[in-house]
């Protein structure tokens, strides 16, 4: 055992024990432990296998830059992989297992990869993985054919598969300041910034408030720090205008002040309340954010430094004063900067026994020289560590005299016997929030370190985050930053008089044949990888990224960033700064899927269902989702096929009479002095010219020319119209026609609603249309006279107040019928009776199709964003009395070029069906490539001409009518032969519906 | 990002749909000078810095809006209602 709990100290609760297992073995910690300190108390120092080399690896550090422990904690049948054993806090019950490792962590075959160290280093996948050029294993296929072995042996936790049972939450806050972390800078900016009666919200990532100071060594006020903190987070959440959050980690800034935060509600609790969601997301918006983050203390990279019982001197003192822990029984520290000496004091005043501390700097000051000795450590100044010789944990150090200027090791290596090494190469704030909302970072000659970037928004960086490292200037420095109004009195602090600021010594590097250095250890990237990539020409610290994915893994870099540049810098003989840093990205800690998707997961479209949806459902029909919309495909009987159903329906409709729901077609209420003059201009054709009770088909087209929608518009009155829209586009053209009215022609007296929803719509079509209506209309007469082809009347339908307009989509002679959306389904059935000495038959989209295909009738599958008017045979409808929107690119030479497809009919001359989105080719044989001269955009089988027919658009269509080719489809092995005719298939002259 | 739509406040921009290029000017509708037409339909300069956007708040009011927005850094320095924007062109003023 090296390291156990001390006696006494920490905010654990040592009354409370607490069971959990690791690996399968049972142990127990006390309430306030995490994973970490609860193991290391059990004496427990390895905690997991590297990601590349399977190195043994111990914990690191004691938070959220914890780049080694990283546990899989299991739930039944969940698992969550890759959480920081540092920031697990211990339930009863809790279940947690190493990572990386195989057939166990004491004894994995795959640390045979530490032996083939050179394959593995810096761009090996790019270099061994691109495969020969020749043979099976061709280019990308080597790789495809590696890469299970390879994911099998490098990697991190395994995701589990089973459904996530949890229930997590989203929240939407909003304060005028947010307060990021509450440490002494975030609770006295907190406090400063409440005691103007702002709102706050404070987010601290821990359990409880205090950052540095659950661990400082200070008094504030007289006071032990830690109790400090505690009642000052207290009484600031006792405020009325603050929200104090713990367990919240704020992992995103985002544009206009939008930050977004992961709390831990309740997935650190053995039983949850009822109703509570392990996780809730928060998106913040604030006025101002103080960005209250602290700093992360940075390693030393030397031979060997990634052994378990290697930490950060900060981390070795916070398992100490916080959790009551002694992280060795021998400790030993090693630095560059003074930090290391409060972090012994404080070790040693709770009973850890420091032995020596080793000092890269030729000299220190008297505090720390009086430190070192009332501590009783040996002190080694201008002096490294250059070895460390450990097999599962740390057993001793070897160092040897180091010039910091010159940074040669030199003299006898002398060993000591040390079982837990507490490094500290200085302090980078954390700026990744502050580099998150954007700006480049300034580098700090004096802290060695990257301070944030100007604020480009309204935030601030106080404290450590802001390069304050003794808490007396931090306090103050909150206070003032916290609001600039505050007159908070700041309560004094004893502290020693230390400095943070480092010697410029980043790593160690004895002799060419020294053991491996890490620099990210989470992704295994070592000193001599970061020079690897120097040699092969990547300089740039985006490119070093990549290639060696230094600061890529999980952490984020939190302790590998200045290092790993500092190094880089330095075989490039240039600055830190000039090297430059990468921009942070979020998240800057880890973020469950869940929580970001909070309740919003499974169907997450909006369901739209015509007000006669129920009636259909009631009446065997089969529906199909056509876009948002639910709508009936096809009413089945009994053992029909669908093409024996629509066949069935649409003949019925050419027979007798039909009715099918057209309620979802989209419906613009237009109205204005200028409604029919915009009309003019929106469409292609001309609207002024349109009586009152009149309606009339029109198209419109995009502003280049191509066709864009088709529909009829009804005057309603002189200044009213009701615009008709495809299904599919009633979206689009309501946000066309705004456009217009907004941004070009803003003089136009026009006022446009959308009421789709608010008119439900039936169809009856067929010869005995009229005797139906006649049969159920009040109010009006539908005769040939009164009601004639594009026709309006308004009248009743039992009752109900109905507009009828008589134009036709089947070809037939046949009605639309709109009344308020509440009576659809009464008016509906009012005409179902109506039409029963008939054998009225609904009809569903594919008996539509159909009628539709029959007579040439063009829908979104022909308007496909492609075709023109022309193209559409619908030229005729292009006004040449008026400019419209398209008219002026209409002609263009692309447009009009004789080459391009227009649309044809096609009947199979085989008898089989045609396949929707078949290519027509000459060639009888299929074959592959096919030379295409068109495609099939619909077909159906024809119960009106007993054949399978479609529409296509086809080069050359109209001269082509009267050839014969082939519909080929060969995904679906189909190669009809077909005859191309006129799109009009069935009744060209419409007799039938002007009858 | 947050659009302070002139209507109806601040609001998240989820709530509204881009709708381009707020700079371009549509020739007179009967024009047949096709460059114009072309630079119109097709042009868009992709500045850095200060652009004019069209945003409709369809989520909202339902009205387009000329945003005045720094493509790069998303600062936004004026939202007006487009129609206004429009009537200050067509009139000769600044909008
Ligand atoms: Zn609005």
């Amino acid at each position: 055992m090296t390291s156990s709990r001390l006696s006494k100290g920490g905010r654990i609760d040592r009354s409370k024990s607490v069971r959990f297992t690791f690996d399968g073995k049972a142990y127990s910690g006390h309430t306030g432990d995490t994973l970490a300190s609860a193991l290391l108390a059990n004496g427990i120092t390895l905690f997991g296998r590297s990601f590349k080399y399977h190195r043994p690896r111990g914990v690191f550090a004691a938070g959220s830059d914890e780049p080694n422990a990283l546990v899989t904690v299991l739930a039944g049948e969940v698992r969550e992989p890759n959480v920081r054993a540092t920031e697990l806090e211990i339930h009863d019950g809790l279940v947690t297992q190493s990572q990386n490792r195989f057939p166990s962590l004491e004894h994995d075959f795959l640390a045979i990869n530490q032996l083939a160290g050179p394959l593995f280093s810096a761009g090996f996948y790019y270099k061994t993985f691109m495969g020969p050029a020749i043979g099976p294993l061709r280019g990308t296929r080597f790789w495809m054919f590696c890469e299970k072995f390879i994911r099998r042996a490098a990697g991190l936790g395994k995701a589990g598969i089973a459904a996530d049972p949890d229930r997590y939450e989203r929240m939407n806050a909003f304060c005028d300041v947010l307060v990021v972390g509450s440490g002494p800078a975030g609770l006295i900016a907190a406090e400063a910034a409440a005691s103007t009666g702002a709102r706050v919200i404070i987010a601290e990532e821990r359990p409880l408030a205090g950052g540095s100071l659950l661990a400082s060594g200070e008094l504030i006020d007289g006071r032990n720090p830690a109790v400090w903190a505690r009642e000052k987070a207290a009484a600031l959440a006792a405020m009325p205008n603050v929200r104090f959050l713990t367990r919240t980690s704020v992992w995103g800034y985002y544009d206009g002040n939008v930050l977004t935060a992961v709390e831990h509600v309740s997935d650190y609790k053995p039983n949850r309340t009822k109703g509570q969601p392990r996780q809730r997301h928060w998106v913040i918006r604030t006025g101002r954010t103080v960005l209250a983050t602290g700093a992360f203390e940075r390693p030393m990279v030397f031979p060997g430094n990634d052994c378990p019982g290697v930490m950060l001197a900060d981390a070795a003192r916070r398992y100490a004063i916080e959790y009551g822990v002694a992280p060795g029984n021998n400790v030993t520290l090693f630095t560059n900067n003074d930090s290391a000496y409060d972090a012994a004091r404080t070790m040693s005043l709770a009973g850890v026994n420091i032995t020596a501390i080793i000092d890269v700097r030729p000299d220190v000051s008297g505090t720390c020289r009086d430190i070192a000795s009332v501590a009783g450590a040996e002190l080694f100044l201008a002096h490294a560590v250059t070895a460390t010789h450990a097999g599962k944990a740390l057993s001793s150090i070897t160092v040897q005299h180091f010039n910091a200027g010159t940074g040669r090791v030199s003299g006898a290596p002398r060993e000591l016997k040390t079982d837990c090494l507490g490094v500290s190469g200085g302090w980078s704030p954390a700026i990744h929030l502050a580099s998150q909302a954007g700006g480049k970072p300034d580098w700090d000659e004096d802290l060695q370190a990257f301070l944030p970037p100007e604020p480009n928004q309204n935030w601030v960086t106080t404290g450590s985050a802001a390069g304050y490292m003794d808490t007396i200037s931090v306090l103050s420095d909150a206070a003032t930053k916290g609001s600039a109004k505050s007159r908070l009195v700041l309560p004094p602090v004893e502290a020693p008089m230390l400095d943070a600021s480092p010697a410029p010594v980043f790593e160690i590097e004895p002799s060419a044949k020294s053991q491996k250095a890490f620099v990210d250890f989470q992704h295994d990237v070592t000193a001599d990888d970061i020079r690897l990539a120097y040699r092969e020409g990547f300089h740039s610290v985006e490119h070093l990224k990549r290639y060696t994915t230094l600061g890529m893994a999980t952490d984020q870099g939190k302790t590998s960033n200045v290092p790993g540049l500092a190094i880089m810098a330095d075989v490039r003989g240039i600055s830190i700064p000039e090297a430059g840093t990468t921009r942070f990205r979020p998240p800057f800690t880890p973020v469950s899927l869940g929580a970001i998707a909070g309740e919003r997961y499974g169907d997450l479209r909006p369901h739209r269902l015509t007000p006669m949806h129920d009636w259909h459902l009631a009446n065997s029909a089969k529906t199909y989702e056509a876009g948002l919309w639910h709508r009936p495909m096809i009413y089945a009987s009994h053992g029909e096929t669908v093409e024996q159903a629509y066949t069935r329906e649409a003949r019925a409709v050419r027979q007798s009479v039909g009715i099918v729901d057209v309620s979802t077609l989209g419906k613009i209420d237009i109205q204005g002095p200028d409604a029919a003059e915009f009309l003019d201009r929106v469409y292609t054709n001309m609207f002024s010219t349109l009586p009152v009770g009149k309606a009339r088909y029109g198209l419109m087209l995009r502003e280049d020319g191509v066709a864009f929608d088709d529909g009829t518009t009804w005057r309603l009155a002189e200044t009213q119209f009701l615009m008709t829209t495809t299904t599919a586009n009633a979206g689009p053209v309501m946000q066309h026609l705004e456009y217009y009215l907004d941004c070009i022609w803003p003089n136009l007296r026009v006022h446009l609603t959308s009421v789709t929803d608010v008119w439900a719509g039936s169809a009856v079509s067929g010869p005995k249309a009229r005797a139906v209506l006649e049969a159920c209309v009040t109010g009006t007469k539908v005769d040939n006279v009164t009601l004639p082809f594009m026709g309006i009347v308004h009248g009743k339908i039992g009752g109900i107040p109905v507009m009828i307009c008589r134009l036709s989509f089947s070809g037939e002679l046949a009605y639309e019928v709109y009344c308020g959306a509440g009576f659809g389904t009464k008016v509906w059935e009012t005409l179902l009776v109506a039409g029963e000495p008939f054998d009225i038959m609904p009809y569903g989209l594919e008996a539509l199709g159909t009628l539709r295909i029959e007579k040439g009738h063009v829908t979104g599958a022909e308007i496909d964003g492609r075709t023109t008017a022309h193209d559409l045979h619908l030229d005729w409808m292009l006004s040449k009395k008026k400019p419209y929107i398209g008219s002026a690119m209409i002609g263009r030479e692309g447009l009009t070029d004789e080459n391009r497809l227009s649309l044809v009919g096609l009947i199979s001359m085989d008898n089989q069906s045609i396949t929707g989105g078949s290519h027509i080719v000459t060639d009888p044989v299929p074959r592959e490539p096919a030379d295409s001269f068109g495609h099939v955009t619909a077909a159906c089988y024809s119960p009106a001409l007993g054949k399978y027919i479609a529409l296509a658009l086809v080069k050359h269509g109209t001269s082509m009518i009267g050839n014969r080719a082939f519909a080929t489809d060969l995904l679906r092995d189909k190669h009809c032969p077909v005859e191309i005719v006129s799109h009009h298939m069935f009744d060209p002259e419409g007799s039938r519906m002007h009858g | 990002m947050i659009i302070k739509c002139p209507y109806c406040g601040p609001r998240d921009v989820i709530e509204f749909i881009y709708q381009g290029d707020a700079t371009r000017s549509r020739p007179e509708p009967a024009s047949n000078d096709m460059a114009a037409w072309n630079a119109y339909v097709y042009d868009r300069a992709n500045p850095s810095g200060s652009h004019r956007e069209y945003w409709l708040h369809s989520g909202g009011c339902r009205q387009h809006l000329v945003v005045t927005r720094d493509v790069s850094t998303h600062a936004i320095s004026s939202v007006v209602f487009a129609r206004d924007a429009a009537v200050a062109v067509k009139s000769g003023e600044p909008a």
